[in-house]
């Protein structure tokens, strides 16, 4: 199956400074989304940054459909914002304070002109609509429409990012530490959403993450990256499960759990 | 007798609600006492009120009292600034999330261990180099020599962190509160800095209070825990009864997140041979 998006072989750096990324293949398939792990200055984010097309590979190429992604051409950049949506890592600075719920929502439909055959009056019923089946399918209350970010909690502005990612129907979301900056319960929660809207929308969900328990049971593929290179890259199951790589081992060694229940238990 | 004994304590702004109320428990000299809560639960503000350190309209009544062999029982609500001075550093001390906004972005590190030693212990010249080198071997840094040469934003989040470490045990508290210390940290560094506490509180016998939102961090550490909410204790008991029995429903809402993600872990090595 030809990847949604793909990175072959690609590297960025920094003018005269070293390499960011060096020689990334990545690819994500309709139905199996990769979670990219590693630790602070791995360069999870600057990868996730090329996939989103948001900057320019230094070297290799980033695919869309099979083709090069060109940043320049704007409808061809209009049909991949269109497939491909993102969620910040922080919802309180993700979400413009000044603008209701209901604006927040319905800016990719007005960005990408999707509503732009409509007449005037039915394009603001058609938007409604959409934002209130968007809000609905992140459990979010019909009123949510009228009121602004500041009313509410962190994990119920991540529903409000994530409403906003998906009111384009899109068949990708690439999320940046989706939940890191949530409670622990708070965390699940959206944990179990994501995972409900890749089974009921057929999203695809590409997630940096260094949480393994959080891509463990979010994403099939995982890409491990440890300074700017893939050490390591497979099934979830596999590569967290019996690490091959003496970095994804240290990794899943680290991870906190808590003590065993007592046998009878188990 | 107990080195610290939190007893009624009550948190309160100026006007506004409780945030902390009704707050009672003990940590034995040499104990590790675990508060977990959530974002708002108030336990940073526990760990503020331990050092006298509430911000300015925030009042606190009950009791809170440390008792340090050789330093005497002081009740510290209500005491007046050159009191808390003496116990800060020697009777506790504390480690917060973020080490680089506890840390000052414009002296060398040498120089901020060094306060601690010279202001506490009456260290001078040599002898204050040496215990500042010494100081920082101890949390583990490589090159203590390069280290206290450098400023903050030179060295990683996780040398920070034990930089911050060093300064806190420097002049052996009886309790050390860390407050979220590895938080902010990735979670291999992490692993290394709980590791490093935990040799360190038991190599000095000191008591550990250790705040955290993360049950799974927190059990590893310590063997008493109390669960707050909203500024209410709803559970507290030892480690393995409240994560084997959480009986609280919000305990038991804390420990199905954390046995959820766990058990997502566990999925993987359980369906391990049949995915190669």
């Amino acid at each position: 199956m030809t990847p949604i998006i793909e990175a072959r072989e690609v590297g960025f750096a920094y003018r005269r400074s070293a390499a960011v990324l060096t020689d990334v293949s990545v690819g994500i398939t309709p139905g199996r989304g990769v979670a990219l792990v590693g630790e602070s200055g791995a360069g999870k984010t600057t990868l996730l940054r090329l996939l989103l097309g948001l900057t320019r590979p230094t070297a290799g190429r980033i695919l869309f459909d099979g083709t090069a992604l060109e940043l320049g051409d704007r409808a061809r950049m209009r049909s991949f914002r269109r497939g491909v949506q993102t969620v910040f890592q922080d919802p309180y600075s993700s979400l413009d304070p000044r603008q209701s719920v209901a604006r927040i929502v319905s800016e990719p439909l007005r960005s990408l002109g999707l509503l732009k055959d409509l007449p005037r009056p039915a394009r603001r019923a058609a938007a409604g609509e959409r934002v209130a089946a968007a809000l609905h399918a992140v459990g979010l209350p019909g009123d949510a429409a009228g009121r602004y970010p500041h009313e509410f909690s962190g994990g119920q502005r991540q529903r409000v990012a994530i409403a906003r990612a998906i009111v384009c129907e899109p068949r990708v979301l690439l999320a940046d530490e989706p939940v890191s900056a949530l409670d622990v319960s708070t965390r699940v929660r959206i944990v179990d959403l994501l995972a409900e809207l890749r089974e009921t929308r057929g999203l695809t969900v590409v997630m940096v993450s260094h949480d393994l328990a959080v891509v463990a049971a979010l994403c099939p593929q995982v890409a491990v990256l440890e300074r700017g290179r893939v050490v390591e890259q497979g099934d979830t199951a596999a590569v967290l499960g019996s690490p091959r790589h003496p970095y994804t081992r240290r990794l899943v060694r680290s991870v906190p759990r808590l003590p065993a229940r007592p046998s009878q238990s188990s | 007798m107990s080195l610290l004994e939190v007893a009624g304590l009550r948190v309160r702004p100026g006007d506004g609600r409780d945030l902390i109320s009704d707050l009672s428990f003990t940590v034995d000299a040499g104990g590790r006492f675990g508060l977990i809560g959530e974002s708002g639960s108030g336990k940073s503000l526990t760990a503020l009120t331990i050092m006298g350190l509430l911000p300015p309209g925030m009042t606190a009544s009950g009791s809170v009292t440390l008792d340090v062999p050789g330093m005497g029982r002081t009740e510290i609500v209500g005491a007046g600034e050159r009191r808390l001075n003496r116990l800060r550093g020697r009777a506790a001390s504390v480690v917060f999330q973020e080490p680089l906004t506890a840390l000052d972005p414009l002296m060398r590190i040498g120089h901020q261990v060094a306060g601690p030693l010279r202001r506490i212990q009456g260290l001078r010249g040599r002898a204050l180099r040496e215990a500042v080198t010494a100081a920082l071997e101890e949390v583990r840094l490589a090159e203590p020599g390069r280290i206290a040469k450098a400023y903050p934003h030179e060295i990683s989040g996780g040398q920070r962190q034990r930089v911050a470490i060093a300064m806190a045990i420097a002049c052996r508290p009886a309790l050390l509160i860390a407050d979220e210390p590895t938080t902010a940290l990735d979670v291999t560094v992490q692993a290394e800095v709980l590791a490093l506490l935990d040799g360190l509180v038991s190599a000095h016998s000191m008591a550990l209070l250790f705040i955290s939102h993360d049950l799974a961090v927190v059990s590893g550490i310590t063997d008493h825990v109390l669960i707050l909410k909203d500024g209410v204790a709803v559970e507290s008991g030892a480690v393995l009864d409240v994560v084997n029995g959480p009986r609280h429903p919000y305990a038991r809402e804390l420990v199905d997140s954390a046995r959820e993600l766990d058990a997502a872990l566990d999925g993987l090595n359980a369906t391990d041979g049949g995915t190669r």
